[in-house]
């Protein structure tokens, strides 16, 4: 019995790690300037993980083998160098493992949200709502119109609730479905939410950040690559949220500029 | 380890047995009437059985919710029979819609984390065991408690009638995040009656748990027979005690944030709720309040919550691992002060679910470093348990299975927690498969491992029986492998960026992943059968197991030392005196390879 | 001597049934028609991005636009409830079942007028979830989800109100439920135009409704079997 179950652990672990070092399902392709520092700090922490995983199993494994059942003339016998071992390899592998990590992390961390954006960045206002996101330009005068909750009206396209008659910022505001933006541009999206927490989380962008009645977020990346992703609200919003998501797509500079042109006329 | 033994004491009179004895304890006398005996017993194992089969009750509950959910994740449009019964709005033609999901969800997160996982290891297994372990009567306030265990049953049922109500089940996951779960119905289905019926639930959970928290904390402390320092407490009597100490501490903050919830609710009030909120096309009259503000109460509260899952489990394992291993536990000082470092630092990371909540990122990082610090403690007991099987010889009985699959599964749910501690991780992985797998592997894995061992080794003295060994063996072996089969993919399909509480996988990105989704529905519903053969052993053996012994296992600690059952009690009028430490195995006992801890013989090293 | 008893008979019945023609009520066939007309410069309709559901977005070739104010040729104002508010004769409700379709992810028709009490089937032709919220003050409020393949949503509305009505999945989608106690009512097409049939003589007060407006009413008074043209100007502004 100890032995098929020692057999049993090894197999387990072995297939779980299989599944990772395979890479059968693994992360989408990235696509943003930011992305292969928190990519290098994911498969650094899996090989950490791993290696210990690794060890801490097999060695169970190991020890049900050879240890199992009443062991008839054995006497038994305590690990060698005792507790004190155990908890000297954990402060220093696991010590350092975290130490390591946590200062490589917080340099990618830190790169993504204690920056400010670029200063050419181009501005793009986010509403996300019950269910769905809508993306607001400034259009060709450079300004956003300003956001009035009260005149907020889904059934007439209004969902950032602008006041083109009295603002004359608001009236060439381009307000569309879904997020075009031009490749190797700094892009700086402000979150803004009509009623419930959402969340804004594009995987190949490598960027995720919650959207807070009440707050307005800034985040900012750079995609370096043209195509077309997907952007889901990854933050429980009510009965539509597995249906809330929009396209956002990466287009060549000059194919960016006709797009913005269409949408003026 | 070996101490000088106490002389054995010689019969006392009853005035110089009380003079001795730690604390006057109110000793009560036998209760008389079915009522007095079953229902408002005041008897700690009698409420301890009733906490643990309320927490039956509720895991087959939490379990069939569960299956529902992953039926309708593997094939949405398929019509469930007689579910459309049940509740017509939720599911009509037996199809689930999207807010019916969301409300099973609900109810299952609640159900499975506060009234399984908060109840059956602690108030459970802890209010049958601890004060026969520590060699009391009972416990120090016996009305308190039985007080707990209905203020917790009352609980539980205005949780379930939200099952009930015409507007539905609460639909805001078990964290209820503001302001969804405080706008009322404005919000949407489920969120009116249903929520207040959700928020009413979990602060009467929280006045039960309080009280019965402080129980734990005094008789611990206060009543210990002779003998019984600290240090020579068993491991789950340690854990027992800082779990009771996390629940003291966090649940008044949870009562707190659940009253101000009802408030939004019924008062006027906007605690968690901003202005200028525009919701089913209506301007929402609040204002002022904070959505974070939930978080932070909530998680506050959140973080010890979930170390209140598991450490009663750590405490089982590791007093049940030496009993299998026949050999004394390594680093028993270690452990325990790996417990209270547990318990501490479990008050300080709890921003760690709020990466991206909108607080500051500066917090962030300030929370990501205890985070990765309480890795050390949990890989230092993991490490303990190992190699405490290292030069043993292990029993393999059911309920030394569960202990070393848990040793199994409490690694793997750990190592997933090096990735979700670390912010720029977080970023790709928050509100994943993979925090879903994570928190699985170790709650609904590893404490359920905790439970079912703790069932396995303490039945014989709770009912007085033996539980069918072969059934408990085949549990183990289906169960084992099907938890694995059900969490691990999870793993992978996160990392894939498949995210959690969606009713369904409509993203163009997400279709490629339903056969794993598959997969995972076929493998929970095997392993949720394989637990009928666990619920059939039990009631079965209830009253048809062979009669049990005292000491079956050949264990060393106080319980093991009374009849099986104990007498109401415990101890038969005697005080019993403590002469060893806890773990006295692998040596030449007059029973056999241990030495019992209230036995006065001296030990010899083999 | 008998012929003139006879012819005097004769016309008497002949003039008594003219008299029992004349006097009883007169049969319903008049009508009150007419056109609903904007003045000013409309708001420009903008086209709606369902890209976030492609089941939907697929099945429009060019973009559907919003519906707030559909306009027509000659200033012809789409969508306009016309119905006789007051004076209409009473009548029990109809029993015709009405339909109502969520179609492309859009409400069809996107004004729905019924009689209070009258039937309501809800049918969900898409192959998303719909969840259907009308938005009702005076009766019941309620809202529902509709997987796809679900058979449809029977509703019915007790007392008149207008009723907004949107999807809770899908923000887009608007519409009107426009419940009445008349079965007297007309809903304009795109040339704007009413109809209003089977009055019998009497004074009427017909009210039009806009969404976006304030509704405006007319008295108009008809004779037995007379058909008048009324029409309905709105003001409109751009934003």
């Amino acid at each position: 019995m100890g032995k098929a179950f020692a057999a049993l652990l090894a197999i387990i672990t072995l297939a779980s790690v299989y599944f990772f070092a395979a890479r059968t399902w693994w992360m989408p392709v990235d696509i943003s300037a930011h992305g292969p520092g928190v990519d290098h700090q994911i498969i650094e922490t899996m090989l950490l993980t791993g290696v210990l995983f690794l060890l801490s199993q097999l060695a169970l494994a190991g020890f049900v083998w050879k240890f199992g059942g009443p062991g008839e003339g054995r006497r038994i016998s305590t690990f060698p160098g005792g507790a004190k071992v155990v908890v000297f390899a954990v402060f220093v592998v696991v010590g350092i493992e975290i130490l390591t990590l946590s200062f490589f992390g917080s340099k990618v961390w830190a790169g993504m949200f204690f920056a400010p954006a670029a200063p050419n960045s181009l501005h793009i206002d986010v509403q996300a709502e019950q269910f769905a996101f809508f993306f607001r330009y400034a259009g060709p005068d450079g300004q956003f119109g300003g956001i009035h909750p009260e005149l907020i009206n889904d059934g007439n396209g209004n969902y950032f609730g602008l006041d083109p008659a009295n603002d004359v910022a608001a009236r060439d505001d381009i307000v569309v479905g879904s997020l075009t933006i031009p490749v190797n541009k700094p892009i700086l999206l402000t979150l803004h939410t009509k009623d419930m927490i959402h969340s804004f989380f594009v995987p190949e962008l490598r960027i995720q950040q919650d959207i807070v009645p009440g707050l307005e977020i800034p985040i900012h990346f750079t995609a370096v690559q043209t195509g077309k992703h997907e952007i889901v609200c990854t933050q429980l919003c009510g009965l539509g949220h597995y249906n809330m998501k929009a396209y956002i797509e990466v287009l060549p500079q000059d194919k960016y500029d006709e797009w913005l042109k269409s949408q003026s006329q | 380890m070996d101490h000088p033994p106490a002389q054995p004491t010689s019969p006392q009179s009853a005035s110089t047995q009380a003079a001795t004895a730690h604390v006057e304890v109110h000793h009560h006398t036998p209760p008389q009437g079915f009522i007095w005996k079953y229902v408002f017993s005041l008897d700690h194992k009698v409420i301890g059985k009733q906490y643990y089969f309320l927490s039956l009750i509720a895991v087959f509950t939490g379990m069939v919710l569960s299956w529902l959910m992953r039926v309708h994740l593997a094939w949405p449009t398929f019509a469930i029979p007689l579910l459309d019964k049940l509740s017509p709005n939720g599911a009509p033609g037996g199809v689930i819609t999207p807010e019916y999901y969301l409300s099973l969800m609900t109810l299952h997160g609640t159900i499975m984390v506060f009234f399984v996982l908060t109840t059956a290891p602690q108030a459970g297994f802890g209010n049958y065991i601890l004060p026969i372990q520590i060699g009391a009567e009972d416990m120090a306030f016996p009305r308190l408690n039985m007080l707990s265990f209905w203020v917790t049953f009352v609980a539980f049922c205005i949780l379930v009638s939200s099952l009930f109500v015409k507007d539905g089940p609460p639909i805001s996951g078990w964290t209820a995040y503001a302001p969804l779960s405080a706008l009322g119905t404005a919000g949407g289905p489920g969120l009116g009656l249903g929520q207040e019926l959700w928020a009413f639930s979990i602060a009467t959970f929280c006045i039960g748990s309080l009280l019965g928290a402080l129980n734990f904390i005094a008789t611990t402390l206060d009543l210990r027979a002779r003998g019984m320092s600290l240090m020579r407490m068993p491991l789950t009597v340690w854990a027992w005690l800082v779990t009771a100490v996390l629940s003291l501490l966090s649940f008044a903050v949870l009562l707190t944030a659940c009253v101000l919830l009802i408030l939004d609710h019924v008062g006027g009030t906007s605690f968690f709720i901003p202005g200028g909120l525009v919701v089913s096309d209506q301007l929402q009259p609040h204002s002022g309040g904070s959505p974070l503000l939930w978080q932070h109460l909530f998680w506050f509260f959140g973080h010890p919550e979930v170390y209140i899952a598991i450490l009663p489990g750590l405490g089982v394992i590791a007093n049940i691992l030496a009993c299998t291993a026949r050999k004394p536990f390594l680093g028993y000082k270690v452990f325990a002060y790996c417990v209270m470092g547990i318990g501490f630092l479990s008050f300080l990371v709890w921003g760690h679910h709020m990466f991206l909540s909108g607080m500051s990122p500066y917090s962030a990082l300030t929370f990501s470093v205890p985070t990765l610090i309480i890795t050390m403690p949990a890989a230092i007991v993991s490490l303990l348990m190992v190699c405490t099987l290292y030069g043993a010889k292990i029993r393999f009985t059911s309920f030394g299975l569960f202990a070393i699959g848990f040793i199994s599964v409490f690694i793997t749910g750990g190592m997933s927690g090096f990735f979700l501690a670390q912010p720029s991780i977080d970023t790709q992985l928050h509100a994943s498969y993979f925090v879903v797998g994570h928190f699985h592997m170790v709650m609904g894995v590893a404490a359920i491992f905790g439970m079912f061992a703790g069932t396995y080794f303490w039945f014989p003295k709770m009912f007085g029986r033996m539980m069918n060994e072969t059934l408990g063996k085949v549990h183990f072996w289906l169960t084992f492998i099907g938890v694995y089969c059900i969490f691990m993919p999870m793993h992978y399909i996160g990392l894939a960026a498949n995210i959690r509480r969606y009713s369904a996988f409509v993203d163009d990105y997400l279709i490629p992943m339903i056969p794993v989704h598959k997969f995972i529905t076929v493998a929970a519903l095997l392993t949720g059968a394989a637990q009928l053969i666990f619920l059939y052993n039990l009631l079965w053996s209830m009253f048809r197991g062979a009669r049990a012994p005292a000491n079956p296992w050949g264990a060393t600690q106080l319980e093991w030392s009374v009849p099986s059952p104990p007498p109401f009690d415990n101890f038969g009028g005697k005080h019993p005196v403590v002469y060893h430490d806890a773990y006295e195995y692998g040596v030449q006992g007059s029973t056999g390879d241990y030495v019992m801890q209230d036995s006065p013989e001296k030990i010899v090293s083999s | 001597m008998k012929t003139r008893y006879f012819l005097a008979l004769a016309l008497l019945v002949a003039v008594s049934s003219a008299l029992v023609v004349l006097a009883a009520p007169p049969a319903g066939n008049g009508s009150i028609t007419g056109k609903v007309t904007y003045t000013g410069t409309p708001p420009k309709m903008k086209p709606i991005d369902m890209s976030k559901e492609p089941t939907c977005a697929k099945q429009h070739a060019t973009p559907v636009m919003t519906e707030n104010l559909v306009t027509g040729p000659g200033n012809a104002l789409q969508d306009v409830v016309v119905y006789i508010s007051a004076g209409a004769p009473e009548t029990s409700a109809s029993s015709q079942t009405l339909r109502y379709d969520q179609k492309g992810c859009q409400y069809l028709p996107h004004v729905l007028a019924m009689e209070a009490n009258q039937p309501l089937e809800i049918y969900n032709d898409d192959q998303t979830s719909h969840n259907i919220h009308p938005l009702a003050k005076v009766n019941p409020e309620w809202n529902k989800s509709q997987p796809p393949g679900t058979p449809p949503i029977q509703a019915k509305y007790e007392k008149p109100e207008r009723i907004p009505v949107k999807c809770n999945i899908h923000p887009w989608m608007h519409g009107y439920f426009v419940v009445l106690n008349t079965s007297h009512y007309s809903v304009t097409g795109n040339d704007g135009g009413f109809s209003l049939k089977d009055l019998p003589a009497g004074k009427y007060t017909v009210t039009a409704w806009q969404e976006q407006s304030e509704p405006q009413t007319q008295d108009v008074t008809l004779g037995a079997g007379e058909s008048k043209s009324i029409s309905f100007t709105f003001k409109v502004l751009p934003y």
